[in-house]
């Protein structure tokens, strides 16, 4: 059951992020974009993080996607410019599917390796979710999560500054 | 249950495919997006592997990768958005002004 | 009989949950239309509907077929797929909210305790077990909103669209971090994300998240209208103001299309209400059963909704985007910080 309802999600996911690269239309692009999401923020559930499935939903789909969906409207991009070269398509296609194999190739000879930890389902079940993410993030990560907000400060300054001035 | 292997292999095969649009396409906004793919693709690895091993780091890995994504959307749309008030084009082969 | 280590009546339970609330929303968009052009209609001294049945009651019905025979017209410019996309994806998220919202309290049949909230189950002793990020859900939904206007407004190919369409976005974003952080308002008092705790948390009308301090309160009232601008109500209906816009993203749309943004407007009414009671105004709690005070807080809403629609004008676009980043955005922020110090010195 499990497995099956895995194997539908990941196609669908698959799918739709081979129509991200294939549409003509970035408008299109986005939309398979936004359903590739869809599909992790499942998967996310399924992996016992509901958390993480409701961020990605929210930053993701719900802001990050808005934006880009909000520039493509506002310069109104409707099709890509004809100019393709042969060689280039060649070349990526082929790296892709290097890189995949790559993988592939390494996954299937390697195994889990590492200690285990203390979170499993019963935990989760028991403390939360969010609430072991919230403790692990405010105290063991405390300082990585500080700096984040200056990277965000950094990036609206950046983006205040890209938006006024006449470049 | 569903193996690890699973949604790594599943996981690969959305890098790739991110990665061969990166490659492949001309338009700024398309290789933008294919980017978020690969990150996203990045982010159902470190959380399969954070169920697996039960462990939070990973997931406390993709809130962070999150945060940069959030930031470089920012960043990169009002670049992308005053790169086309001069040059009418968001084509990367037109982002030219730096070579010679 | 068990499946999945749950008795059969659960699920049972869960279908006639899911009708009855849908059916439920369905019947209240359908009038809210005729109740808010008879409200709108008194308060400008007129007397609004009155010609279909007793009262001009039978009013929706007859709108409702009206639209359903009209000429559909896909413009021979639009975008096609994404033309016929647009309404489903305006209306579903509209709808799909109410899975995580309680409308009423554990009710018991033959035996088994039964909570009146779509994704939830209790046990024998009457805990529930819900969604237990119940209002990330909520926000996840809400933000999808928009999707459906954009949509519309890009591919049908029209000035009038896109412009509507455009402004939809930006307004979205603006007002959804707003909303976002007066929420936090609720969850540091709360202590929870799942929307059964946070009702049952609400007990008497001091125990309402708005009447709980200062801070809160203002949160209630900075929540309840930034969701009104992210549902496009007037006074923040930019996206489709007739009067400069033509009907702005909805303007190549017809027939059932059409209608179908019209129950999604209506429908996005509905859940913004059923969300602020649930999260500001004690949920179903209240002296009359638990279902009624529900329903009666949701309507109390609405018609403040039809009420701000007949007094106020639209806002200009600038003054909009001032209104949500220079004056709700820093004031949920500092409302989050006195909610923290309160909390702190009134443990």
């Amino acid at each position: 059951m499990e497995t099956l309802f895995f194997s539908i999600v990941a196609a669908i996911a698959i799918l739709m992020s081979i129509l991200v690269i294939r549409c003509k239309n970035p408008i299109n692009s986005a939309l398979s974009l936004i359903m590739t999401f869809f599909c992790l923020a499942t998967l996310y559930v399924m992996l016992e993080a509901p958390f993480m499935a409701a961020i990605q939903v929210i930053v993701y789909a719900g802001a990050i996607m808005v934006l880009i969906v909000f520039v493509i409207m506002l310069l109104n991009i409707r099709t890509e410019s004809g100019r393709r070269t042969q060689h280039a398509l060649f070349l990526g296609a082929a790296t892709g599917l290097f890189l995949l194999f790559q993988t592939w190739y390494f996954l299937s000879r390697s195994s889990l390796t590492g200690a285990k930890g203390a979170i499993d389902s019963a935990a989760i079940a028991k403390v939360g979710h969010t609430e072991l993410i919230g403790q692990s993030l405010f105290t063991e990560f405390l300082l990585p999560f500080e700096i984040t907000s200056i990277l965000l400060l950094a990036a609206i300054v950046g983006a205040v500054v890209l938006a006024k001035k006449k470049v | 249950m569903v193996s690890l292997h699973s949604y790594l292999i599943l996981s690969a095969i959305l890098f790739s495919i991110g990665t061969i649009g990166v490659l492949t396409r001309r338009n700024a906004i398309v290789i933008f997006m294919c980017i978020e793919m690969m990150l996203n693709a990045v982010n159902l690895t470190f959380i399969a592997l954070s169920k697996y091993l039960g462990n939070l780091d990973g997931q406390i890995f993709v809130f962070f990768v999150m945060t940069v994504a959030a930031a470089e959307a920012a960043v990169g749309l009002a670049l992308m958005i005053a790169f086309f008030k001069n040059r009418e084009s968001i084509d990367v082969e037109d982002l030219n002004l730096m070579k010679w | 009989m068990e499946i999945m280590g749950l008795p059969l009546i659960y699920y049972g339970a869960m279908i006639l949950k899911v009708l009855l609330a849908f059916v439920f929303v369905l019947l209240t968009v359908a009038y809210a239309t005729y109740a808010e052009r008879k409200i709108i209609g008194h308060m400008q001294v007129r007397v609004g509907p009155n010609r279909v049945g007793p009262m001009g009651l039978l009013q929706p019905i007859a709108d409702g077929i009206k639209l359903f025979f009209k000429e559909e017209i896909i413009p021979s410019e639009a975008s096609k797929f994404a033309f016929l996309l647009a309404p489903l994806v305006a209306l579903i998220p509209a709808f799909i909210s109410f899975a995580v919202i309680p409308f009423g309290d554990v009710i018991e049949i033959a035996g088994y305790k039964i909570p009146l909230q779509i994704a939830a189950f209790a046990d024998n002793a009457g805990t529930v077990f819900d969604l237990n990020i119940g209002v990330l859900y909520i926000l996840a939904m809400a933000s999808l909103g928009v999707y459906g206007i954009v949509l519309a407004g890009w591919s049908s190919n029209s000035k009038y669209s896109l412009l509507g369409g455009l402004r939809s976005s930006a307004q979205m974003i603006s007002y959804e971090l707003a909303a976002g952080l007066a929420i936090v308002c609720v969850f540091m008092v709360s202590q929870s994300l799942s929307l059964h705790a946070i009702v049952a948390d609400q007990a008497g009308l001091f125990g309402w998240y708005l009447f709980r301090n200062p801070f809160t309160f203002l949160a209630g009232i900075i929540f309840f209208i930034c969701s009104l601008a992210e549902i496009n109500r007037t006074p923040f209906d930019l996206p489709e103001a007739e009067t400069e816009l033509v009907s702005g993203f909805c303007t190549e749309y017809s027939s059932m299309k059409y209608a179908m943004f019209f129950m999604a407007e209506y429908a996005n009414m509905v859940t913004v209400c059923a969300v602020t009671t649930t999260l500001f105004l004690g949920g179903w709690q209240g002296p009359l059963p638990s279902v009624l005070n529900f329903i009666a807080k949701v309507y109390f809403l609405m018609f403040v909704c039809m009420w701000i629609r007949a007094t106020y004008p639209r806002y200009r676009y600038d003054q909009l985007m001032k209104l949500g980043w220079k004056v709700f955005l820093p004031s949920t922020l500092f409302l989050i910080v006195g909610n923290a110090i309160w909390i702190t010195l009134f443990k």
